[in-house]
């Protein structure tokens, strides 16, 4: 089963992007990475770059509205995700806890819709 | 009511409700082993008191009030459920039930039975703690969720779900028979260990689960306690906790800083505590049989007498933990024998030790990780050291463990 870690990140946390690894907070994500690999669930993922740089998109009554910046206006914002194979919702809890944003943000743990993909990708 | 006179009502409710949850949910429950309806019935019979009481000022027996009006409720709650009102056990609680003058006498202590009631090896050992956290002291799911990081809907089902095997799963209310009573009696130490949380002491290994349950862990081990005072190994178990919660305050910096076992300043460790966990383990011993949490006490009251001695018997641990080893062969007590191993003997000794635990298991496993990185580095072996390092930090759940060991890495 393949759940999504979604990570939230805090402003301070999302200030240290283009740190180098001596950056403590760098420096646990790398250990993080390379504990999920180690452990044979990573299956993918990707940071994202830092909220300013979205640029949102939406039609409303048939004209377009686009906007600077995130969807949402909140203090933590996405800042990337993870993709794990893992046998169990627990099992996704226990590594989402171990993730260095779970304690300087959050990390929302969600199943992947493999049966909606089917629909969409036929 | 003045004010004072209301907040005194109040906190005599919160003191009934933690001393005598257990019990009353007990002995409702002992007879229709409905613990969910008990547990019901005495959620109301609270209720009612927070209303009645600082209105009409707290009855002279409260225990037996409470118990009066969550009977009443009870007996409702079981003639709503159309299954239940036929069923045997039901009728004969109404029957067998106490009249009210006597019971403001002791009505009988049922815990015992409702601990090895939630530890049944019918019932899921996950789900062993947890149900005992919420039969026993009235925790609510939530707070147990968040302990064992589970989702507060996930908690509360798989609770509903333990409780209707326990009802419908024909499993009896009563203390074991003698010939099963050391296997029994184990699950149930095993589950109180638990909420306590695991190796708190380690060097930097340190498994958060549960530790927010502490204090919970050794009411219920002191409610154990009283149930079974000739059992070592429940003193035993007691002792234990009661040493690694002397260390609480030492355990932290005034930053917040993670302070290992080795760093602590053993001033700032708790004397009255060490001094009950001593007298447990002294009278428990006095039994001669030795169990598994007779030997993890004896550790940490080695560990403990640096207090006084201002030095650790690394030699004494060392020797402990190959007891250990013996009846319980698992990874935390491997890798506390590697350590104990590494100082009695030299870091290659504890290295080698390591070595011989399979790898499958360590992969998730923070405390060896964490050992291995600290006898690498000792050895001067810079970059496998760092490698091990990574390992502890990618599986380090608390953030003042992850920066101690980032540090520690360097």
């Amino acid at each position: 089963m393949q759940f999504a870690l979604l990570v939230y990140e805090s402003p301070e946390a999302l200030s240290t992007r283009n740190n180098d690894e001596t950056d403590p907070y760098i420096g646990a994500w790398r250990a993080y990475y390379k504990a999920l690999v180690e452990a044979g669930i990573y299956v993918g993922g990707d940071p994202l770059e830092v909220p300013e740089t979205g640029t949102t998109v939406r039609l409303k009554e048939g004209k377009r509205r686009v906007q600077d910046g995130p969807f949402a206006d909140t203090k933590e914002q996405l800042g990337g995700f993870i993709i794990l194979e893992l046998p169990s919702l627990d099992a996704a809890l226990d590594w989402a806890a171990r993730c260095p944003a779970a304690s300087a943000g959050a990390v929302e743990v969600r199943p992947l819709a493999p049966e909606s993909k089917r629909r969409i990708t036929g | 009511m003045s004010r004072s006179g209301q907040e005194s009502t109040h906190r005599t409710i919160e003191r009934m409700a933690r001393e005598s949850y257990g019990r009353l949910v007990a002995y409702l429950s002992s007879h229709t082993r409905d613990v969910a309806s008990a547990e019901d019935a005495l959620s109301n019979g609270l209720v009612a008191a927070l209303t009645t009481w600082p209105r009409d000022g707290v009855p002279q027996n409260p225990e037996a009030w409470l118990l009066t009006t969550a009977r009443h409720s009870f007996i409702d709650l079981v003639r709503h459920q159309q299954v239940a009102v036929a069923s045997e056990p039901t009728l004969l609680l109404l029957r067998d039930e106490p009249k009210e003058a006597t019971l403001s006498a002791e009505f009988p202590d049922e815990r015992l039975k409702l601990l090895f009631v939630c530890t049944h090896p019918a019932i899921d050992p996950a789900i062993h703690t947890p149900l005992m956290l919420q039969t026993v002291l009235g925790l609510d799911a939530v707070r147990i969720a968040h302990a064992f990081l589970v989702s507060p809907t996930t908690m509360g089902q798989r609770l509903v779900r333990a409780k209707t095997k326990i009802r419908d799963g024909g499993i009896q209310f009563e203390v074991p028979q003698e010939h099963e009573l050391p296997q029994r009696l184990d699950a149930v130490l095993e589950a109180i260990y638990a909420a306590f949380g695991i190796g708190w002491d380690d060097m930097a290994g340190v498994d958060q689960r549960g530790r927010e349950l502490a204090e919970e862990a050794i009411w219920l081990a002191r409610v154990l306690l009283q149930l079974m005072q000739r059992e070592a190994e429940v003193r035993g178990l007691l002792a234990l906790m009661l040493h690694c919660e002397a260390r609480r305050g030492a355990r932290r910096g005034p930053d917040g800083r993670y302070i290992p076992l080795s760093e602590q300043d053993s001033q700032r460790w708790s004397l009255p505590l060490i001094k009950e966990a001593e007298r447990h383990l002294a009278e428990a011993s006095s039994r001669g049989r030795w169990g598994r949490f007779q030997l993890e006490a004896a550790i940490q009251s080695v560990h403990a007498e640096r207090a006084r001695s201002g030095r650790t018997e690394w030699v004494a641990i060392m020797l402990f933990y190959e007891q250990l080893i013996r009846i319980s062969p698992t990874l935390g007590t491997r890798t506390g024998y590697a350590a104990a191993v590494a100082e009695a003997k030299g870091p290659e000794a504890g290295l080698a030790v390591l070595d011989g635990i399979d790898m499958d298991s360590v992969s998730g496993y923070q405390p060896y990780w964490a050992v291995r990185a600290h006898l690498l580095q000792r050895l001067g072996k810079k970059s496998e050291a760092m490698d091990a390092f990574d390992r502890a930090i990618g599986v380090a759940e608390d953030p003042a463990v992850r920066q101690f060991l980032l540090q520690r890495r360097g």
